[in-house]
């Protein structure tokens, strides 16, 4: 492999990983609070089309970003109040918000299809940008890149390290304990759920901005779900989810790599490969049984209702 | 004209919550019934009219016939209609409608169309890419691998690397035939010219197909082509500054650049040939199979290559047209290598192995 070929291997992954990276990070904290929300995939296209109209009509992807986060924020609204104010089950909604959102997203979008969108343009930082290899590999990304990587390391930090992340931690893990400390479980569970939509939402957005910048129906073409299973194969940890997301991209690639070097190597085989490693992954991490079940949040999935 | 929208393939309920609405809508919006002397027409589609692909140029053979024959046929869509049991919904909602000629313009379509056939024998069917005919069922499709050819050409005269990417969906004989033509086009001109296949596995993914470009690129190639259906990959070209074709439709407003020419299917002669036999009472339940001569499939104005390469493909393009020059005609090496000679339709519809040169295994 010579370098210029490793250098578009390399940054391929990194698009391919940044919006399964941001999604799953906001599910991750929504998961964390104590709440499922599958709705992923349907937050993220929501994301994606909000994102390409509202770059498309003012000509700024930084205010495309800032739509497709509000866009998947807003369509968490309904499933909030669904699961936590009326205490409806998670999973059915989640679902039917995934529902909800490819079809929504598709009649919006119907006059933005087929339109040449706005790109989100990579950073170029005199000097360091122009160093070879690895100029444009970390200095000369877009910004929804940087961003994905800052929000991994802070919501960590958050999550484990501040007195926010433990009450998060207690609503997920404990939610009428935390309610008899004090704290509002619905109101921390609402948050967690904006965030989550909110990212979801950069996720699309990044789709639609910067990955391929059009607008189609359906485009996330799946990434919600590999979102949703890639919290799981985190086990709720951001630094593993960093690690699994990039592992995913890079299986998926490497797999277009190897069909383009046409050594013979079924496609069907390449292309199963990245969900095949994902398996094999949680297969390992699950056998560590008792570690993976303290990092699971012991209140995933169960609605809350207050004893008074 | 009314419209209707169904179920996805994808997401039954999605759809069929945005289905209903719109449903609702064009209920509401639809005026008063047109003359009842004129004939009514219908169509269905796999996926939305606006994907600017495949569904897309059907509905803009529609809006030909419209234009047309507009006094004298109604026309109607379903758009977004899964294959499967849900088209024979579908398409049956169609002929009890009153629609005497239909079209189905999917593979997946084709037992759900003939289902519906038997049970209304009056109304006429036509089913696009499909084998399968009956009385009152007729079938049609295009020769797009004459197209792949030309390009094919093309892109053995201006790779620099040569090395060409070619980004594929599924191993059907339609994707089989396009590659191989596509080769041979470029051997006929470059008898070293390699030829980079990377399986997506999906019509439709363009982050799949963006990602595939990369690598390709990464790996070398500097020309593009692709048997999927978004424009992804032509506009990784263009922001690469290499060239590449777009596909089922006119692809250059979103990659002005990087794109020669485009294999576009236009079924609007047909359309109209077919409309104006069923009006005329020579319809008759036939295969049809046309190709560049008939204008089924047209190469857009070549552009971004010089003259000489521009007058050669256009040369080659008429002699596909003329019938002197066809793509499967003559001696052909197999990858395996054996050889065959003149291949026949059945042979091309059927095709499962690749020309000598190519440097891919086919997914079986």
């Amino acid at each position: 492999m010579d370098q210029s070929a490793l250098l578009a291997v390399l940054l391929t992954i990194v698009t391919a990983s940044t919006p399964l990276l941001l999604a799953a990070l906001g599910e991750l904290v929504t998961e964390r609070a104590g709440v499922l929300n599958l709705g992923v995939e349907g937050m993220m296209v929501m994301g994606a089309v909000a994102g390409f109209a509202v770059a498309l009509t003012t000509g700024s992807p930084y205010l495309g970003i800032l739509a497709a986060a509000a866009a998947g924020a807003l369509l968490s609204v309904p499933f909030g109040f669904l699961t936590l104010n009326l205490v409806a089950n998670q999973v059915a909604t989640g679902l039917a918000l995934t529902l909800l959102g490819l079809g929504l997203s598709g009649l919006i979008g119907e006059r933005f299809v087929g339109q040449p969108g706005v790109r989100l343009s990579k950073l170029h930082i005199p000097g360091l940008s122009d160093i070879p290899f690895v100029g444009p590999l970390l200095f000369g990304q877009d910004i929804l890149v940087y961003l994905s990587i800052v929000l991994a390391v802070l919501v960590s930090w958050v999550v484990f390290r501040t007195r926010l992340g433990l009450i998060l931690r207690a609503v997920g893990d404990n939610h009428a304990s935390a309610h008899a400390l004090g704290y509002s479980v619905v109101r921390v569970r609402w948050m967690a759920v904006l965030f989550g939509g909110a990212l979801a939402g950069l996720g699309g957005g990044y789709l639609s901005l910067a990955y391929t910048p059009q607008w189609i129906e359906n485009m996330t073409a799946g990434r919600g779900w590999i979102a949703l299973a890639l919290v799981v194969f985190s086990s709720w940890l951001p630094s593993r989810l960093v690690i699994g997301a990039y592992l995913f991209g890079a299986v998926t690639i490497l797999g277009f790599f190897v069909q383009g070097l046409g050594v013979g190597v079924p496609a069907q085989l390449l292309s199963s490969l990245p969900y095949i490693v994902t398996i094999a992954a949680l297969v390992v991490i699950s056998t560590r049984r008792g570690r993976a079940r303290a990092d699971t949040p012991a209140c995933l999935g169960q609605p809350f209702v207050p004893d008074r | 004209m009314k419209k209707w929208s169904a179920l996805t393939r994808r997401d039954a309920m999605a759809s069929a919550f945005a289905g209903s609405v719109a449903v609702a809508l064009s209920a509401s919006l639809a005026g008063p019934a047109a003359a009842a002397d004129k004939l009514k027409a219908a169509w269905v589609y796999v996926g939305p009219v606006g994907d600017f692909g495949y569904s897309y140029q059907h509905d803009q053979g529609r809006l030909a016939v419209e234009k047309a024959l507009g006094d004298k046929v109604q026309t109607t869509f379903v758009e977004n209609v899964p294959e499967g049991p849900d088209a024979e919904r579908a398409i049956e909602r169609l002929a009890r409608d009153g629609n005497k000629l239909i079209f189905t313009t999917s593979f997946g379509f084709m037992d759900p169309t003939l289902k519906v056939a038997k049970k209304f024998p009056d109304v006429k069917f036509e089913h696009a890419t499909g084998y399968k005919r009956a009385d009152n069922v007729a079938t049609y499709s295009a020769r797009f691998y004459e197209g792949r050819y030309v390009i094919g050409q093309i892109a053995g005269k201006m790779t620099k690397s040569g090395t060409v990417g070619y980004i594929v969906s599924f191993p059907i004989p339609e994707v089989v035939s396009g590659i191989n033509a596509f080769m041979l086009g470029a051997q006929s001109v470059n008898p070293n010219v390699k030829v980079k296949i990377i399986w997506v596995n999906s019509w439709y993914d363009p982050g799949k197909e963006a990602d595939a470009a990369k690598v390709l690129i990464g790996q070398g190639a500097d020309i593009l082509t692709q048997h999927t259906d978004s424009t992804a990959a032509l506009q990784v070209a263009q922001e690469k500054g290499i060239l590449g074709f777009g596909q089922s439709s006119d692809m250059d407003k979103f990659a002005p650049k990087a794109q020669i020419t485009a294999i576009v299917d236009d079924w609007s002669h047909y359309y109209i040939g077919r409309v104006k036999a069923a009006l005329d009472g020579s319809w008759k339940a036939i295969d049809t199979w046309d190709g560049m001569k008939e204008d089924a499939v047209v190469l857009p104005p070549i552009k971004n290559v010089p003259d000489d390469v521009k007058a050669m493909a256009e040369k080659t393009a008429a002699a596909i047209k003329a019938g002197t020059l066809k793509p499967f005609g003559g001696k052909i090496t197999k990858q395996d290598g054996s050889t065959v000679e003149n291949l026949d339709d059945g042979a091309i519809l059927s095709m499962n192995w690749y020309v000598k040169g190519i440097d891919d295994k086919l997914p079986q």
